[in-house]
């Protein structure tokens, strides 16, 4: 493609006038700034951006409704992880037993490495649970390598509750339906 | 005080001679400095929308109740902060270059600016003593004279330290300054022409009788002031620095006190250039009405000419800061052409229209 330069008038060549117009722009913008305090930018440490509704920052764990421990363990998140930020061990046969009835088993412990997570949101997608949420921090921080590993109990105090569909509850219910008869439905 | 009637002439010159370059140097020049940096940083913070250094914050702020805090906002103490940093940072010296030049640089990069402010009257007296350093009848000329020698100081530092951003930047530099220079000296001629002497003061002291020469001779002026763009390194002709470019240009190898040494000697030259033109175009440090415009007979009077002075030389040095968030750096062909075929055109142009204007009026 071929652009066309138009030749420039005199005025335009005198470079005069355009400098006036670009003392006017600067001016502009600095009386807006300093007269009328309209900054564009923000004193992070002490103003924080409130992110959007749906925004992928750090992944924590959530309880359910009742308080328990929705993550059953399967490890799933972690074989999805792809930089492998997460760490999951399995409680194993003499375990504690999950927190919710009729759930088979929740994690001994469930660690995330916050230095190589990459907030992609794919332990949220592959979680059959609903136990794991990208939620709204997006500034962490500390001051070793090993801070940086969060465990599984700063994860749930971290994630707080989810008000989801509880499912392990409701298919315990359902069994107990079956008990009586007739069934309702 | 009567010591000092009791000396003869010659070492009471020197004393208040003495006297005046520290003064000038160390409560006007230095502070000027490190607070054009200040007001830099915060003009271009305001006209990129943003609020500027507003942190540092010394330990005795607390104690102050509403002016601390707000003090603290201005950015205040920053420039202290920065002079601070600049003594207590690692002085590296690369195992690559060319040593004495290397130290040399800085110092040739400094004292010439600091030399262009001898003649230059910053204010009518003071008491019995003319406020200016050195009142010679060659004033114009001893200072194109010194203003010359500063590329030196940014060419050596560019040979010296034998990297390539360094060497582009004081290649540059040296052209810039060299050609600029040209119609720079030939751009204040009509004015010499006009007023019939070189000596600073009587140029102010013509002004005073008139109008300023800025209203006299505004192409001279427009000339003036690009050059002085060009010849302190300043955008639109910051090619020396380009820090887009070459990283830092000439003082890219250079650190802690060494790289203040040009940060001082690029502010000074901006300070010496401002001044310089307050001198020349627009009446020094007289006003035209209040009786402003003859010498201070009181003390009060001398002290709110050194003030007007000063206020005016801030306005322009406000001015260059401006213009420098404001204008894209020029190309190199675009500086040459112009410098060579603009401005040395259009300054000669002008020399021979005020010659025969001159001539004309005076022939009758």
């Amino acid at each position: 493609m071929i652009v066309k330069r138009a030749n420039l008038s005199f005025w335009e060549r005198l470079y005069l006038p355009a400098l006036l117009s670009g003392l006017q722009v600067t001016w502009r913008h600095f009386s807006r700034t300093f007269f009328a305090g309209k900054k564009v930018t923000m004193e992070y440490p002490e103003q924080k951006w409130v992110v959007p509704e749906g925004y992928r920052g750090a992944p924590y764990l959530v309880r359910d409704q009742s308080g328990d421990t929705k993550c059953v363990s399967c490890q799933l998140c972690e074989f999805v992880c792809p930089p492998k930020a997460i760490k999951i061990i399995p409680p194993g046969s003499s375990g504690k037993p999950a927190e919710r009835a009729n759930a088979e088993k929740m994690p001994a412990e469930f660690e995330i490495n916050m230095l190589r997570c990459i907030f992609c949101g794919f332990c949220q997608e592959v979680c059959p649970e609903e136990a794991i949420f990208l939620q709204r921090d997006y500034s962490l921080t500390g001051l070793s390598r090993g801070e940086m590993i969060y465990d599984k109990e700063k994860l749930l105090a971290l994630g707080g509750t989810h008000a989801g569909v509880q499912k392990w509850k409701h298919k315990l219910d359902e069994a107990k339906e079956q008990e009586t008869f007739p069934v309702k439905g | 005080m009567d010591w000092i009637n009791q000396l003869n002439p010659t070492m009471q010159f020197a004393l208040f001679s003495m006297l005046k370059v520290c003064v000038v140097i160390f409560l006007a020049v230095m502070p000027i400095v490190a607070y054009a940096v200040l007001v830099e940083r915060k003009v271009s913070a305001f006209i990129q929308d943003r609020v500027g250094p507003n942190r540092a914050a010394p330990f005795f702020v607390k104690y102050l109740p509403v002016v601390g805090p707000f003090l603290v906002r201005l950015g205040i103490f920053h420039p202290l902060a920065d002079g601070l940093k600049s003594f207590l940072k690692e002085d590296f010296t690369p195992a690559h270059v060319r040593k004495v030049y290397f130290w040399l640089a800085p110092a040739i990069a400094v004292v010439p600016a600091m030399l262009a402010l001898a003649v230059i009257p910053f204010g009518s007296t003071l008491g019995a003593q003319k406020m200016v350093i050195a009142d010679l009848n060659v004033g114009i000329l001893y200072t194109f004279g010194i203003v010359s020698l500063g590329v030196y100081g940014l060419v050596l530092a560019g040979y010296a330290s034998n990297s390539k951003f360094s060497f582009l930047g004081s290649i540059r530099s040296s052209a810039q300054m060299i050609s600029y220079e040209i119609a720079m000296g030939m751009s204040v001629i009509p004015l010499f022409m006009l007023v019939g002497d070189l000596n600073l003061s009587k140029v102010i002291a013509y002004q005073a009788d008139g109008a300023w020469l800025v209203f006299k001779q505004p192409i001279a002026f427009v000339i003036f002031l690009v050059s002085a763009f060009a010849e302190t390194n300043r955008l639109p002709f910051d090619l020396p620095e380009a820090e887009t470019e070459l990283v830092g240009g000439y003082h890219t190898e250079y650190s802690s006190m060494k790289f203040a040494l040009f940060f001082i000697g690029e502010y000074t030259a901006m300070i010496a250039a401002s001044a310089m033109m307050v001198v020349l175009f627009f009446g020094g440090w007289t006003l035209p009405f209040a009786g402003l415009d003859q010498p201070a007979t009181t003390l009060v009077m001398g002290f709110a000419h050194i003030g007007i002075f000063v206020t005016k030389m801030l306005v322009l040095m406000v001015v260059f800061i401006w213009v420098r968030w404001m204008l894209p750096r020029f190309r190199y062909d675009q500086l040459m052409d112009l410098g060579w075929r603009r401005f040395v055109p259009l300054a000669l142009a002008n020399i021979v229209v005020t010659a025969v204007v001159l001539w004309a009026l005076h022939a009758k």
